[in-house]
């Protein structure tokens, strides 16, 4: 964590001058000199960065150079749109990926398994954004019956958390990107299970079991989806810096207003603080998920004991 | 290879036919990308043949469409057939390239990572444990965020950033379980040099789960090129790109102009699904445990 921040600060110091970017194009250099006193970075650089990792550590990210808010504020405000965004997708694509891999494994010769891994291939092959781009061709400008852009109307939860899933309307809005982003990751998922599944389901302790009279349930359930979660897990794990990348483009798509659209513009702009503590709370999330896979590794696997 | 391997694997490859329609949509992208100058009706980047006077005309065949510019033109004015054939070669330039230097980084570091153990390994684990749970496009993306100059060979470096891993650890598993194999001792106890047990004796032997990687590393690189691209931080606007195109013709989609986004589009996912085909059955023909009878 300590040398994300320390690489984070390094490169984003070095790349452009932001003294000159908050100034302006046509400043004058006494003025880009004055931007420069008042943001303190006429300091030298390790002392900026012990400043910088100082305030970090309460959450104080600097302000953004552009709207001239805290950074980390502006973030956690799109947070929620982002968070609802994501979730929904990573449910569904696990859920539905892993079921569709287990029936696919079971019947690999009836022709709905053959329409599914077909679909799957397509999947695996189309990019996120061409998949949003073709969705918002089809059902936002030919059919017209879904919103292609914003989130829709929100209702305020608990004073703080606008969510689109309590209306109508926001509930329309979250279906294109939730499909945006759910295509993808659902067939990478579908085929792993798949794969996992015809490997275990030729093993001696799936033909033992059948043996012993179990039910089919038992044995795909119990038996052989055991062992084939594990990589299906890392997996899921892995996915989430993709989601997070995904939501970006996702979100640029249809104008989401959420995190990644933010972080684009900023990056466009060269908004250094804000790009920052985007990847600080990206790191913080991913490295907090990862642990918690860990986690879901033991209990799926008595074998792995952690001390 | 001892030659009944070898003719059993041009067996199973000629009678999957998934497999050779894999190959043969790759091939014929391949050639299409390096033969692009000979190709193409036009040069998109020349800037003396683009006139704006051409810009945003349909496909021939719809009112409006002219033989010259067989899938209509761009915003610029630029022919999209050619743009695809000049956007194939930037794609599958980068996924070369991202292929050979990730390759070569990630083959060594695992081969040694595994060969020695140790600190060497747990350092270079660590590493590209901590690398990959950032997952490849988000660094690679946020990388392009920050260099100041675009280019071909910066794309590359910042994908390959993370790419190297999927080598690093597919070899590092392989070199671990060779390493018990009594032929290893035997050379060991006849006096061979690491060097040469490293080269001679393991790498031939844990080299074919390698090839997957390859060819599934391609579409990934693909597509994770397009996405730089359409986001804007990928190859400068100067270079051809198919995810830069559909970035463009998004924008002229809600007029009904669908071509500006379904020929690159289809174009891209043509040539993954080709190479996708292929590694799928690449990969189940290496994999022992998986028999091929139907």
């Amino acid at each position: 964590m300590l040398g994300v921040t320390f690489i984070c600060f390094v490169i984003f110091r070095f790349t452009g001058d932001p003294s000159v970017i908050i100034a302006g194009q046509d400043a004058t250099p006494a003025q880009v000199e004055e931007v420069r006193q008042a943001y303190g970075l006429d300091k030298p650089f390790y002392i900026q960065y012990v400043l910088w990792l100082s305030h970090a550590a309460r959450g104080d990210f600097g302000r953004s150079f552009i709207s001239r808010v805290p950074a980390l504020g502006l973030i956690l405000e799109r947070l929620p749109a982002t968070v609802e965004l994501a979730t929904t997708a990573v449910l569904l694509a696990l859920s539905l990926g892993v079921f569709l891999g287990v029936v696919v494994s079971i019947r690999p010769r009836r022709w709905l398994s053959r329409l599914i891994m077909m679909s799957s291939l397509a999947g695996i092959s189309t990019p996120t954004f061409l998949i949003g781009t073709l969705l918002i061709m089809v059902f936002a400008v030919e059919l017209g019956i879904l919103p292609p852009f914003g989130r829709g109307e929100t209702v305020l939860l608990f004073h703080y958390w606008p969510t689109g899933f309590l209306t109508l309307s926001g509930l329309t809005h979250l279906v294109l990107p939730v499909l945006t982003l759910v295509g993808y990751q659902l067939a990478v998922l579908l085929r792993l299970t798949r794969a996992g599944m015809r490997e275990v389901l030729g093993e001696e302790y799936i033909k033992t079991a059948w043996a012993k009279g179990l039910s089919r349930k038992r044995v795909v359930f119990k038996h052989a989806l055991r062992n084939v979660l594990i990589p299906v897990v890392t997996m899921s794990g892995l996915m989430l810096g993709e989601i997070l990348v995904f939501s970006i483009v996702t979100e640029t798509i249809y104008q989401w207003p959420g995190m990644g659209n933010l972080l684009l513009t900023s990056i466009y702009e060269s908004d250094q603080p804000v790009i920052v503590a985007y990847i600080m709370l990206a790191s913080f999330i991913i490295l907090t998920i990862n642990v918690g896979v860990d986690i879901l590794y033991a209990l799926l696997n008595p074998k792995i004991r952690y001390d | 290879m001892t030659d009944r391997r070898r003719s059993k694997f041009r067996y199973d490859f000629f009678h999957d036919p998934s497999a050779v329609g894999g190959a043969a949509i790759l091939a014929f992208f391949l050639l299409a990308a390096l033969f692009a100058p000979l190709l193409a009706p036009h040069n998109p980047y020349d800037l003396t043949q683009v006139t704006m006077a051409d810009a945003l005309k349909p496909p021939v065949w719809r009112s409006g469409g002219t033989s010259t510019f067989l899938l209509g033109t761009d915003d610029r004015g630029r022919d999209i057939l050619s743009t695809i054939l000049f956007g194939c070669r930037t794609s599958l330039m980068v996924a070369v390239g991202v292929v050979v230097l990730s390759g070569g980084l990630g083959v060594t570091l695992g081969l040694l990572a595994g060969y020695y153990g140790g600190k060497l390994d747990a350092v270079v684990m660590r590493l590209a444990d901590t690398l990959f749970s950032f997952s490849t496009t988000l660094i690679a993306f946020l990388m392009m965020g920050l260099f100041k100059q675009r280019g071909v060979m910066m794309v590359i470096i910042a994908i390959a950033v993370v790419d190297w891993v999927r080598y690093a650890r597919t070899m590092r598993g392989s070199v671990l379980e060779a390493k018990q194999e009594v032929y290893i001792t035997a050379a060991r106890a006849t006096g061979c040099s690491d060097a040469r047990i490293l080269l001679k004796h393991l790498l031939p032997n844990v080299l074919a789960p390698i090839f997957v990687v390859v060819a599934v590393d391609m579409a990934v690189v693909i597509m994770i090129e397009a996405t730089l691209s359409f986001l804007g931080v990928g190859v400068p606007l100067t270079e051809p790109s198919l995810g830069m195109m559909i970035a463009i013709g998004k924008n002229y989609m809600y007029a009904g102009m669908w071509w500006m986004v379904l020929f690159p589009g289809g174009t891209m996912v043509l040539i993954v699904m080709g190479i996708n085909l292929f590694a799928d059955w690449l990969r189940e023909e290496l994999n022992p445990k998986i028999s091929r009878r139907r």
